[in-house]
């Protein structure tokens, strides 16, 4: 039998190995977490999220990045919204237009691929170029566009990807019903809601936490903008910046600053995880 | 009234066969961008000295890539390194072993994971890893580090990619036909048995995929890296020095060297081999999971 007890001390052994893995992922993430949290609550106070930055700001006197918010905000809702335009008709396009062994979804796909592992620097230093080609300055537009183009390969493979589940049988049905394909739209955007939800969710959650891309084009600044050719702060950037300054308070803001966005993303991805486990259960 | 519904489809057909070739198009003209941004630098040195001299003197026009893409290779083999065995063991638990409610806490720890920006990992790189590798590790070897590191680039990074990983094995996994997992179990092979001869032989390619795909992405990763890495110039000779990887050069001087150029061409020369390695590297391995995906349906 001593095959047999190595056979078992082995598969033991794997058993616990793979339990440490995934006591090492747990590690991360509540080391991760708690390190933001305990370092961002200390320095968190009602005025870092409701003020601009005042004069002196950034020798460690008063004032907020209320401007980073709003900067946030405003790029990532327009690009969200830019993004939506784009991708359903490119998903719907994919999936009820094309064939299912279509080459051109084929290669469509694979250059969705790309542009999704494409790294978000890449997006800035190109998006940079194409801003001076058509002279303009770091601006809210120019943030809008890039993070436009970077969140559209994400909203299309996470929409791709529950649309492509999607039961046949409805899309026949209603062309038995006379429908034509445009028509059909209708039943499919409903039909995949959830799935749109969710990536806009996803999409939101990369838009709000990228800083390569914004760095060169939406550039920073201390005021909210007003209109879409001035600069505007975001939170990613106002929690690098501020931590490469070498005063403790104006750090102890980029604490904060990396809290309040840590918040956002975690309150993005669970109400993600609850659209998915909500709808998927009903489907069946 | 018909012919008007019709010419709406045709219409929107139209339409959306724009969008989709325009995006397919995107790729190209990304490509062709950066290529004609590079190519003033490219005319002056030959393709050769760029990516093997290490001279890095852009006031005096010289421009060696050495160092950085040295750089990005250790950081990036360290956190495959790190990252490979915790991913792997935890995707084949949850595929082999776990029962639904374990996959209940693991799977939301692991959207966490994914949904953290790159600037709050570099938050806790700087908190957490930088001080223990100065004060804790780096003694043992070395008089002094600041802790700056390609090890604490390679870990931070190594974290980061733990949820691509982890999602991309558990999706080639699960391409195994339940069938083949059976016929092994019911011969009396223990589960790891089969998960090792049965699960892992039959996923070596998209295995591969993946791990390039991971790759890819943990070379173009930019804020965290830059926040930890150090950013000293000069090729690394242990893991317990600084480094600079290709993004962090590129998001560091951007800006700054709009008056040269030959340093702007050289930038975006650095943007360019990010661009062809991860073109290259994700073409390859989608086309591989894609294939996997097709034998599976």
């Amino acid at each position: 039998m001593k095959v047999s007890r190595s056979k078992r001390t082995e598969e033991i052994l794997f058993k616990v190995l793979m339990w440490i893995a995934m006591g090492i992922v747990f590690g991360f993430v509540i080391s991760v977490i708690w390190t933001v949290f305990s370092r961002g609550a200390k320095a968190m106070s009602w005025d870092m999220i409701t003020k601009l930055p005042g004069g002196g700001f950034y020798i460690g006197k008063e004032g907020g990045f209320l401007n980073a918010i709003v900067g946030s905000l405003y790029i990532v809702g327009a690009s969200t919204i830019l993004g939506l335009l784009v991708s359903i008709p490119v998903v719907f396009f994919l999936n009820v237009y094309l064939k299912k062994d279509s080459r051109l979804a084929y290669v469509a796909r694979l250059a969705f691929d790309v542009l999704f592992g494409m790294p978000s620097i890449v997006y800035g230093a190109f998006g940079f170029t194409i801003m001076i080609f058509f002279g303009l300055r770091t601006s809210l537009l120019g943030g809008i566009i890039v993070i436009t183009l970077l969140i559209i390969p994400i909203f299309i493979r996470s929409m791709d990807e529950a649309t492509r589940n999607f039961p046949r049988d409805i899309l026949d049905a209603s062309y038995a019903l006379g429908a034509t394909r445009w028509e059909t739209l209708k039943v499919v955007v409903r039909q995949i809601a959830p799935g749109i939800a969710t990536a806009t969710l996803l999409s939101i959650g990369r838009a709000i936490g990228d800083a390569a891309s914004v760095m060169f084009t939406a550039g920073y600044t201390d005021s909210i903008p007003t209109s879409l050719s001035q600069p505007a702060a975001t939170l990613p950037l106002a929690v690098f910046f501020q931590l490469s300054s070498p005063i403790p308070e104006v750090q102890d803001r980029a604490y904060a600053a990396a809290l309040v966005l840590t918040i956002i993303v975690l309150l993005l991805s669970i109400s993600g995880r609850f659209i998915t486990n909500r709808f998927s259960k009903n489907k069946l | 009234m018909i012919r008007k519904r019709i010419v709406k489809d045709k219409l929107a057909h139209g339409v959306m066969l724009a969008m989709t070739l325009l995006s397919i198009v995107f790729v190209v003209v990304m490509a062709v961008g950066l290529y004609v941004k590079s190519a003033p630098v490219l005319e002056n040195r030959s393709l050769w000295s760029l990516i093997s001299s290490s001279q890095w003197k852009p006031m005096k026009g010289e421009f060696g890539f050495l160092p950085f893409i040295v750089g990005s290779l250790w950081v990036t083999f360290l956190a495959i390194l790190i990252s490979f065995p915790i991913s792997l063991l935890t995707a084949v638990y949850l595929t082999e072993y776990a029962r639904p409610v374990v996959r209940k806490f693991v799977f939301p720890a692991l959207d966490i994971l994914a949904a953290l920006p790159s600037v709050i990992y570099g938050v806790w790189g700087m908190l957490v890893i930088v001080p223990w590798i100065s004060d804790k590790v780096a003694r043992h070897f070395v008089d002094f580090s600041s802790g700056y590191t390609v090890l604490a680039a390679g870990i931070v990074l190594g974290v980061m990619v733990i949820p691509l990983l982890v999602s991309l094995f558990i999706e080639v996994f699960s391409s195994v036909p339940a069938e083949l997992r059976e016929a092994s179990l019911s011969l009396g092979a223990t589960r790891w048995q089969t998960a090792k001869k049965v699960v892992l032989r039959k996923t070596l390619a998209g295995m591969l995929a993946a791990t390039v795909l991971a790759i890819s992405r943990a070379m173009g990763e930019t804020i965290a890296v830059l926040m930890v890495c150090g950013c000293v110039i000069g090729i690394p000779s242990n893991i317990l020095e600084p480094c600079y990887p290709i993004p962090a050069l590129i998001a560091n001087n951007y800006g700054e060297m709009l008056s040269m150029p030959l340093y702007e061409s050289a930038l975006m020369f650095a943007a360019l081999i990010l661009f062809v390695v991860v073109l290259v590297f994700n073409l390859l391995s989608r086309i591989i999971l894609y294939r996997i995906e097709r034998s599976e349906a």
